[in-house]
């Protein structure tokens, strides 16, 4: 990867069409990379999650041409809430395969277009909408029987869920281009109104209208380009069953660091954790030659759609053990180390999750978050987040390896890819 | 014939200064401030209509259309892969576990809750029915759930988990899963 750009997060951008907030992001792109030209640009990726949403076919191809990039390759990648990380690996396998040396992510999301509400529909359509849109039809609710059967299973407290929220709404503080910036408590999240029982408000990520680009390239070409590329170690996608209903009941498929007596009585993946999430994680540390990810990975920027899905994710991530997730932010693990969130932590920093406010904060224009997670990242690998940011307090001392995480409807596709310091 | 023509080729309105017909539907605008200066047009505000949308499908339930007739006949109907010994609780007519199709199979009307929540807020076609109880029902015997709501509970400190519930149906079926929700046994 040798450079990456975002629009700023907001509510809404009536001043920009979908077109011009890539151009926007494209632009923040190439002017981190003055020696790439246009002309050296061999293709390009398009990101977004829902044609409801945008009230337009074919948008990719317009972004496309807005850009400047016709006539070559453009293709659309689509995959819920994941669509920006599958994006990334498109991206990522048209340069790895050699069909192209330098290739485009672009991704964007307008979900202003329609009242929250309707907005909650379009997303809810991607449930089966024979079985589960008609009897429930709101994805917050999905979620929120999930981790009340991670409650029964491992005792998680809705206090632990509300400290993912503070951390998150902390970090962002320092990201200017995140949605939400605000100092909470984790009596503010759980008097906060009341979604889906247990999750509030403060819960839950918000509806955005933003757009983010990633520029990747080959090594050779990396170089020509940039003195600090990152290099893209670990890939993996992971995939489960539309309906929570059908999840299998069987065996942890376990990471290197975890064996078979560290489970002996629970049922897998069930509705209490994301199948999907640990098979991405286990192929993209295999490729990339991890085997303890909570000692090798630097930090971790993960799809917190929910409080409770960044809990369940550390499992997958094998960060700690499946059940393990509650204790794991209560200890502090993965605070930051420098910032003040108004709480004392016993062992904070061990490995920060979500530096920039994750999607909680930063908001969550669905074709655009999975790659606005890779520039956040690339930028921590870069050490450029004091320039990017406008201060330095989110910029990590020791950020040589960091993982980006991508997760759509209820865990039917997670894609995790490995980032590392190329120079 | 002749009456006809000459009304094609009748000299119109439309012909001599073509245009189209003024209409007062949709966005109506009268009025639109604008500068003599084209160069301040940038800084101008963006302009939003309003554009509604409805469809129509005519949507297939195709080979799952019995388990929808089951619930209108009061039965509740599962499938099961008879190699695999593996019952689906929300049927599905082909194993994923070995490709072969499945047969349906009678589910029993009592189980117990899986997991639940109660949603305060919803998509625009429920916010009506906020707020609803969903559970994923688990039945003995049966290795997948079901999606369903629940109905005499006042909230979710009245929902547990394993707590038993029985299968009820609408008299009158509407063709959907929720022609039957569920209610503590």
């Amino acid at each position: 990867m040798v450079s990456g750009g975002v629009s700023k997060f907001a509510k809404a951008r009536p001043d920009a069409t979908f077109q011009k907030m890539v151009k926007e992001a494209f632009d923040h792109a190439l002017g981190d990379v003055p020696r790439l030209k246009t002309d050296r640009i061999d293709g390009s990726v398009a990101s977004y999650f829902s044609d409801h949403f945008t009230r337009q076919l074919m948008a990719g191809i317009m972004a496309t041409d807005y850009l400047g990039l016709c006539p070559k390759p453009n293709k659309r990648i689509e995959g819920g809430g994941a669509t920006g990380g599958l994006c990334f690996q498109a991206a990522w396998e048209s340069v790895a395969s050699g069909r192209m040396n330098c290739c485009v992510a672009f991704g964007f999301e307008t979900m202003s277009r329609v009242q929250t509400w309707k907005g909650n529909e379009f997303i809810a359509l991607a449930s089966d909408v024979n079985f589960d849109y008609p009897v429930g039809g709101f994805y917050s609710g999905y979620y929120a029987m999930m981790v009340n059967r991670h409650i029964h299973e491992f005792g998680t407290t809705l206090e632990q869920m509300a400290m993912v929220s503070v951390k998150n709404h902390g970090n962002a503080c320092f990201n200017p281009y995140a949605q939400k910036r605000k100092r909470i408590t984790v009596q503010d999240v759980r008097n906060a109104e009341m979604v889906a029982y247990p999750l509030t408000l403060l819960d839950i990520c918000v509806m955005s209208d933003g757009a983010a680009v990633c520029i990747l390239a080959d090594e050779e070409t990396a170089f020509q380009l940039t003195d600090r590329p990152v290099r893209i170690t670990g890939v993996g996608t992971g995939t489960d069953m539309m309906r929570m209903a059908d999840r299998p009941r069987g065996k942890v498929i376990l990471a290197p660091n975890e064996k078979e007596s560290d489970y002996r009585n629970l049922t897998y993946p069930g509705v209490h954790s994301f199948r999907a999430g640990r098979s991405a994680a286990l192929q993209a540390y295999r490729m990339a030659g991890i085997t303890d990810p909570l000692r090798e990975i630097d930090f971790v920027e993960l799809h917190d759609a929910y409080t409770s899905s960044e809990i369940q994710t550390y499992e997958d991530l094998a960060l700690c053990r499946y059940g393990g997730g509650g204790r794991f932010i209560e200890e502090g693990h993965p605070f930051l180390p420098r910032i003040d969130y108004g709480m004392k932590l016993k062992k904070k920093g061990t490995i920060p999750v979500n530096p920039s406010g994750g999607l909680i904060a930063c908001g969550h224009p669905v074709g655009a978050t999975g790659l606005m997670q890779a520039v956040f990242a690339f930028w921590q690998i870069q050490g450029t987040i004091g320039r990017h940011f406008g201060s330095g307090e989110l910029q990590l001392k020791k950020a040589e390896r960091g993982l980006i995480h991508s997760h759509a409807g209820t865990g039917t596709y997670v894609t995790v890819s490995i980032l590392e310091r190329g120079w | 014939m002749s009456k006809k023509r000459a009304r094609l080729t009748k000299p119109t309105a439309q012909h001599r200064d073509p245009g189209l017909e003024e209409v007062m539907t949709g966005t109506t605008v009268f009025n639109v401030p604008f500068p003599a200066d084209l160069s301040t047009l940038k800084g101008m505000s963006p302009l939003v209509i309003r554009f509604p949308y409805s469809v129509e499908y005519l949507h297939s339930y195709g080979q799952d259309s019995p388990f929808f007739a089951g619930l209108a006949n009061r039965k509740l109907l599962g499938t099961r892969c008879g190699p695999c010994q593996y019952t689906y609780a929300t049927p599905r007519l082909h194993c994923p576990a070995c490709g072969r199709e499945t047969d349906w199979t009678e589910l029993p009307q009592q189980g117990r809750v899986h997991t639940f929540t109660t949603c305060y807020y919803g998509s625009e076609e429920f916010l009506k029915e906020t707020p609803f109880h969903l559970i994923l029902v688990e039945f003995d015997g049966v290795d997948t759930l079901l999606l369903a709501r629940l109905i005499g509970v006042s909230g979710p400190e009245e929902i547990r988990i394993e707590m038993k519930v029985k299968a009820k149906f609408r008299r009158n079926s509407q063709l959907k899963t929720t022609d039957v929700y569920f209610v503590p046994a």
